[in-house]
């Protein structure tokens, strides 16, 4: 009895060390290869070849690599146009896509479903592919190169999924609070500020994070819409930059890092919230 | 019960919609429609009828490159599913065992990469890989398959299975994720109730945990397939336009981009570029449908 309860707690033991043995396995595959590309853009070129797995010691430690890239004016400025184009769009998506997913969740009118429906062919169906119509609308426009024309198309790219979950959270509004609103003699715009955005303000955060990435990450249409040195996005931006100093690798290593730094940061104060919106308040 | 409607529903919906449709939908229809027209030597544009499509998929140099672009595509495809799959369900599984210490920081870790530009993935991984360096060919003769090694970027015949790989060590957070999420929704009574009946642990999994999140496996493999069928960024990145090498990356997204822009002394064409977008349409619009319509429906039939 004693022997047999003792082999089951060994057989649990060896069974909680290969789930860990997998997990962290898996996890070091993920670490590793940005780790690795962190560590070495603080060595000098010789440190980069000779010694790739070692930490930089003091031979080897160098920060030539981010004196060329921060040294380049335009990183600068590639940046705050991204934080702009990424800013602008997500607050009007979040915004128009509230308003929206609220019209067609509370009101009844003629032709609601047929739009909902349109709005939802957006998620389905990439923007991308649209490219050769969206260019012309851009040039006859006069908008080539400018900031405005990408955060149109992000914004018309990311409200059809923000309608979507939007709704599905307005749907929970209670009834009675509306009611209640109503009978005061509340009118239907404040309704919307005052009453529904607040309550929904948690699914708003969530939708923030899923719009935000693809927008920050997109190299397509910045590569299409605004390539120039004026409107350059910062992903688009590392990619001529690496492209142009492949050679030099002190300088491609610290660009990378500057360039995964940020989200590394961001990341680590938001993922709990980001992971909890992912699995829908499965996880508790 | 729906409230009325007054002029405050136009006030609030017609901004989403009016942005939506001026540069979402409305660029779609302006393009499907350019795909039936042709332009001429001195740049006229006419309506040609299908011609597009018969130079496309009838010329031999425009359908070896739209053949070769749909195959790579279609392996691009298979290699996600056949290896995200198996990967995110085994992690998912691990990761939703109940008790198991410190599940909340191996999900941050392995949700990391997704949220990584495209852009910077490729190019870590370049030069991981790259026989320059040698850090791969470093750590596999460490464990005895220094052999195996090789420029694997650069050859023909690996190039698309290793971009490929690239592709699902970023993404395969996405899947994971989302099985995880379906799989800790499961209630807790099925389960119990299973192993009182004296189901093992992979008995349960199997008969009871795998049919509940079939329509969660169906949704994770439509998500990659319009995601695979548009892909564009990793192969210009790691490859750039020519998706090299001699075109073995060549992706839909990659051949459109060359179409429509040009390349080298090939001048581009919005007209040819609109008939393709038009083609990756129909192929996304039939992978979506047969989802919708075929495998969706079965999935939940099974599944309830």
């Amino acid at each position: 009895m004693n022997a047999h309860a003792s082999l089951r707690r060994a057989g649990a033991l060896g069974r909680t060390t290969l789930v860990h043995l997998t997990l962290g396995g898996y996890c070091l595959l993920v670490l590793a290869p940005i780790l690795l590309v962190l560590l070495n853009s603080f060595k000098t070129r010789q440190g980069i070849f000779d010694d790739p797995l070692g930490w930089p010691a003091k031979a080897t430690l160098s920060l030539a690599g981010y004196g060329k890239v921060l040294g380049d004016a335009a990183v600068g400025h590639m940046f705050v146009n991204s934080a702009i184009v990424t800013g602008v769009s997500l607050a009007a998506i979040l915004l128009l896509g509230a308003m929206a997913a609220w019209a067609l969740t509370e009101y009844g009118f003629f032709g609601n479903r047929v739009l909902a429906l349109f709005l939802a062919f957006g998620i389905m169906v990439p923007i991308r592919l649209g490219s050769v119509a969206i260019l012309q609308e851009m040039v006859a426009l006069n908008l080539v190169n400018t900031l405005t024309a990408l955060m149109l198309v992000y914004i018309a790219q990311g409200l059809p999924l923000a309608v979507m979950i939007l709704s599905e959270f307005i749907a929970q509004v209670p009834q009675e609070l509306k009611d209640a609103a109503r009978c005061d003699g509340v009118g239907e715009y404040r309704i919307f500020f005052q009453v529904v955005l607040p309550l929904i303000r948690p699914a708003v955060a969530t939708v923030a994070v899923f719009t935000m990435v693809p927008i920050w990450n997109d190299l397509w249409f910045p590569l299409i819409l605004a390539p120039s040195e004026e409107t350059q996005t910062i992903t688009l931006g590392v990619q001529q930059f690496v492209g142009q100093f492949a050679t030099d690798w002190n300088a491609v290593l610290a660009a990378l890092s500057l360039a995964v730094l940020p989200i590394l940061v961001l990341y680590a104060v938001f993922s709990r919230q980001l992971i909890r919106g992912i699995t829908a308040g499965a996880v508790k | 019960m729906k409230q009325k409607a007054g002029w405050h529903v136009l006030v609030f919906l017609a901004p989403a919609l009016a942005i939506y449709t001026a540069f979402s939908a409305w660029p779609l229809l302006a393009t499907l429609r350019l795909g039936l027209y042709g332009t001429d030597d001195v740049g006229h544009v006419t309506f040609i009828g299908l011609g597009n499509f018969h130079r496309l998929l009838f010329e031999e140099h425009w359908f070896g490159a739209f053949r070769n672009a749909m195959v790579n595509n279609i392996e691009f495809f298979a290699i996600h599913t056949l290896v995200q799959n198996p990967v995110a369900l085994l992690l998912a599984a691990l990761l939703s065992l109940r008790g198991v210490r410190g599940a909340a920081a191996y999900r941050t870790v392995l949700f990391l990469p997704t949220l990584l530009s495209v852009v910077i993935i490729g190019f870590t991984w370049q030069l991981i890989l790259s026989p320059l360096w040698g850090v791969t060919e470093k750590l596999m003769t460490a464990v005895g398959l220094g052999d195996a090694f090789g420029p694997w970027l650069g050859q023909e015949d690996t190039a698309l299975p290793t971009i490929a790989l690239i592709s699902v060590w970023q993404f395969v957070g996405i899947p994971l994720m989302l099985i995880y999420a379906a799989l800790i929704a499961i209630p807790e009574e099925i389960i119990e109730a299973a192993a009182v009946e004296g189901a093992s642990p992979w008995r349960i999994f199997w008969t009871i945990r795998l049919p509940l999140i079939l329509p969660t496996l169906g949704l994770v493999n439509i998500l990659t397939f319009v995601g695979n069928f548009n892909a564009f960024d990793l192969i210009y990145a790691v490859k750039g336009a020519l998706a090299g090498p001699n075109f073995s990356t060549d992706l839909l997204g990659t051949l459109f981009y060359r179409t429509f822009f040009g390349y080298q002394s090939e001048m581009g064409s919005a007209t040819m570029g609109a008939a393709l977008a038009t083609l990756m349409f129909l192929v996304i619009l039939c992978g979506v449908g047969l989802y919708f319509f075929v495998i969706q429906r079965r999935l939940q039939r099974f599944a309830s």
